[in-house]
């Protein structure tokens, strides 16, 4: 009964979004300000029906219902409830269901949030919204209904995958469709303006703040994403380059690319016409992210071909939204007009030589993802595309945008000059240089790539410092530090951190490479083995029985200088719904390096391949994200977006100026 | 200096005293370390998106061992990767082969950047030559007024 009250409610969340997606649409088109305002109490109406078919979901989950078909192939009655809760979304249906209840989330924030903004905007950005929400509620109930039953139910489910089974599958998944249909907003926005005729100054200090939060999450999301493969998959890696991750990382890419773009927008009314572009394919390239991940096309295309029917929705969808988009952008481009002037040399090209090198590198990365694909679908043969081709294209292209790190953001707009960029930053170039030449020889070896990393990094911290010093020494508040560090705005501080953030991630990134150990060896009970100054000495080996997996366990004791440092747990499981083992990696997390211990396969019952490695400043890979992400939060709790969620602006009166002003701004 | 260390963990920890050196997986560390990174860039044909170095399927340790057998007899990486290509095709090769249909993956994102290049010193000269309108601007700083005291406070 419950699940036919999920899907009933799926189809009234359809009527609603047909509804939120038409009215205020055309409303706004006539001015009819009644249906305008039925945009915000659809949104909300479609929400309540999403959350109502997320909850029987749920419920069919909970309450182990295999008569619903994707409970049946995605749970077990002895899987722990909180597995059971996140196989919600550990299959294609539910992921699609988790997307629209954000979706609708996120609709109701900017309808509940937006009152401050003009009536006609707000209706225009939510029926957008709204017709985003029609498409994949169609796309569910006509291809992929999660309610669909199993006659005779199954007496058991199929078990969720084990990788799946995990913490990470409880938080990754959600985060990262927050930062996905995040996204939306921001395209809604840009086509509310573009709709208005008036991309403005304003437009662009509306999107910022929710584009920030959007970013944030994605971020968050690719960051837990990768965690998560480092110590569930057994090998130590935290980013493989896989179709997977590529699909995420790219919208994440020209997220990136957007944020700064939407900088200039609002500072200086410059780069209109490209941040709405940006704006538009950052949420396209989200779709396509879903797209490439949910429609099995990855695994192979001719599996995608003889299953068509959700595929080619997707597909069809994707070039409606896209194609709409980009046809309403080139009717109104014309009018979008310039912006403030600048010099070839200011912070505004300098942002705009970020946008190249971002979106160069999106292109590269979908590049290397799709090229497989089309090659194949046109027959002309089966090529693989991983790692190796990445490597080489994607860090060439990045080492120049982590320099502009460093010089853009001291820059003046309008017109900097090259030569006083040079004085300024001589000092912060000086320390970087030496902090990257002899870190090496501290970490006991010194290499070309290590040291160039590391000047990355180094370059990126010490420029940011020299900018946050001549912003105190010129600060005309003659108090404290403390007033001083206060007067510089937190998006200013937002983007500190998030520049730090790479910076970590960067020196991470570089030092775990360049120093990390691995040994492999066979253990028996009482034999141990020297890796990175640590001693690993296998204690014993024990059976363990978890919830639903026996495993085989084994007890490491680890020494360093003859003192007890640490005892792991490395285990290596067995399901026995789903037949293939899993190995449990043991980690010792720590600030300056990891240990990781992984059970590779039995030799005979006393002795294992062991897997040890020692992995410095690993940690600070997924620091530098977190800082990232924290960037991110900052700046969207800057004083300026307060009104966001204040008070209405008394509007009547200033938003005739404000019109004149966008127009008077467009010509 | 494997042996140095041992000796010396097994001076400093007096429990380990009795304890067994590990010895390490492979016959051969040196051959194996070779066959690591080279099946670093090999796919494991019957994965969902794995190296060969990284897989336990049956095929993947398998082909390990073929590897692992042909380095021994002294082939180069080359000749493995020979090998392999004449079996599986390019599709086992995670690096893929410069040739007619991967001419456009290869130079795409040179390309791109050109074009990135090209259409960005376009927009800047093209900015150079045209004169800001007056009338914009003032009407801007009417809108930043509208807009609160705090609209152009941070400093930049």
């Amino acid at each position: 009964m419950i699940p036919e009250i999920g899907h009933f409610a799926l189809i009234l969340a359809l009527l609603v979004a047909l509804a939120q997606g038409i009215f205020p649409l055309v409303g706004a088109a006539r001015g009819n300000l009644a249906w305008m305002r039925m945009g915000r109490t659809a949104a909300l109406g479609q929400f309540l029906f999403v959350a109502i078919a997320f909850g029987s979901l749920m419920h069919a989950f909970i309450s182990n219902d295999f008569s619903v078909l994707y409970v049946a192939s995605n749970s077990n009655s002895s899987l722990p409830v909180q597995y059971r809760i996140a196989g919600v979304w550990g299959g294609h249906e539910g992921s699609m269901l988790l997307w629209l209840l954000i979706l609708a989330g996120w609709t109701v924030a900017v309808a509940r949030f937006s009152r401050h903004l003009p009536e006609e905007f707000v209706a225009r950005a939510v029926g957008v919204m709204g017709l985003v929400s029609v498409g994949f509620l169609a796309f569910m109930l006509f291809t992929s209904n999660p309610f669909e039953r199993l006659i005779p139910a199954a007496a058991d489910g199929r078990d969720l995958n084990p990788l799946l089974q995990d913490i990470g599958m409880v938080l990754h998944p959600p985060m990262l469709y927050m930062g996905y249909v995040g996204f939306s907003v921001a395209f809604a926005f840009a086509i509310a303006a573009l709709l208005s005729g008036r991309l403005d100054a304003t437009w662009s200090r509306w999107s910022r703040p929710w584009t920030m939060l959007a970013w944030m999450f994605l971020t968050l999301g690719i960051a837990l994403g990768s965690l998560w493969a480092y110590y569930e998959l057994g090998w130590g890696g935290w980013w493989f380059w896989d179709p997977v991750e590529n699909a995420s990382f790219i919208p994440w890419l020209v997220g990136t690319a957007l944020l700064h773009s939407l900088a200039v927008t609002e500072k200086r009314g410059a780069f209109k016409g490209w941040t709405v572009l940006l704006a538009i394919f950052t949420f396209s390239f989200s779709l396509l992210g879903t797209f490439l991940v949910r429609s099995g096309v990855l695994t192979s295309v001719h599996a995608f071909a003889t299953d068509p029917a959700r595929g080619i929705f997707v597909l069809v969808f994707l070039g409606i939204v896209i194609g709409s988009a980009l046809l309403l952008f080139a009717t109104r481009a014309q009018r979008i007009g310039l912006g403030g002037t600048f010099h070839p040399v200011s912070r505004e090209s300098m942002l705009l030589l970020n946008n190249v090198v971002l979106a160069v590198a999106a292109g590269s990365v979908l590049l290397g993802t799709l090229y497989p694909l089309v090659l194949d679908a046109l027959e002309l043969g089966k090529i693989s595309v991983g790692r190796p081709y990445f490597d080489t294209v994607f860090v060439p292209l990045m080492a120049p945008a982590m320099f502009l790190m460093g010089v853009g953001p001291i820059a003046n707009w309008k017109k900097a000059s090259l030569p006083d960029l040079a004085t300024r930053l001589r000092w912060a170039f000086v320390v970087g240089l030496l902090t990257a030449l002899l870190l090496p020889f501290a970490m006991g070896r010194w290499s070309a790539p290590v040291s160039l990393g590391l000047l990355m990094a180094a370059w990126i911290v010490t420029s940011s410092m020299a900018g946050l010093l001549e912003r105190l020494r010129r600060s005309r508040d003659s108090g404290s530090i403390l007033a001083k560090l206060g007067a510089n705005s937190r998006s200013y501080y937002g983007m500190l951190l998030a520049h730090v953030g790479v910076a970590v991630f960067i020196a991470g990134a570089t030092l775990v490479k360049g120093y990390e150990t691995e040994k492999d060896v066979r253990m028996g009970v009482g034999d141990s083995v020297e890796v990175g100054g640590y001693g690993f000495r296998l204690e014993r080996l024990s059976e363990v029985s978890g919830p639903n997996y026996i495993a085989s366990r084994g007890e490491i004791s680890v020494t360093r200088d003859g003192r007890a440092v640490t005892v792991m747990y490395p285990e290596k499981r067995s399901y026995p719904t789903q037949k293939n083992p899993m190995t449990e990696a043991a980690i010792d997390w720590g600030f300056y390096r990891d240990l990781y211990v992984a059970f590779g396969e039995p030799l005979d019952a006393t002795t294992w391949v062991v897997r040890i490695f020692h992995k410095p400043f690993v940690e600070w890979i997924w620091a530098g994200w977190l800082l990232m992400a924290l960037g991110g939060l900052l700046a969207v709790f800057d004083r300026r977006y307060r009104i966001a969620v204040g008070k209405p602006l008394r509007a009547p009166a200033s938003e005739p100026l404000l019109r004149e002003a966008g127009a008077a701004a467009a010509r | 200096m494997r042996m140095l260390m041992a000796v010396t963990l097994l001076a400093v920890v007096p429990f380990a005293a009795f304890a067994r050196e590990a010895p390490p997986a492979a016959d051969d560390p040196v051959l194996e370390e070779r066959l690591m990174v080279l099946a670093g860039e090999l796919r494991c044909l019957v994965c969902q998106n794995q190296t060969l170095a990284e897989s336990q399927a049956e095929l993947a340790v398998d082909l390990r061992n073929e590897i692992r057998e042909q380095m021994r007899r002294g082939a180069s990486d080359q000749d493995v990767i020979d090998y392999l290509v004449a079996r599986y095709g390019d599709f086992v090769l995670y690096r893929p082969p410069l040739k007619a249909t991967t001419l456009l993956l290869w130079s795409g994102p040179a390309i791109l950047l050109l074009i990135g290049i090209v259409i960005l010193t376009r927009s800047l000269t093209r900015r150079v030559h045209t004169v800001e309108a007056p009338l914009a601007e003032a009407a801007r700083a009417r809108a930043q007024e509208l807009l609160g005291a705090d609209g152009g406070a941070e400093r930049s």
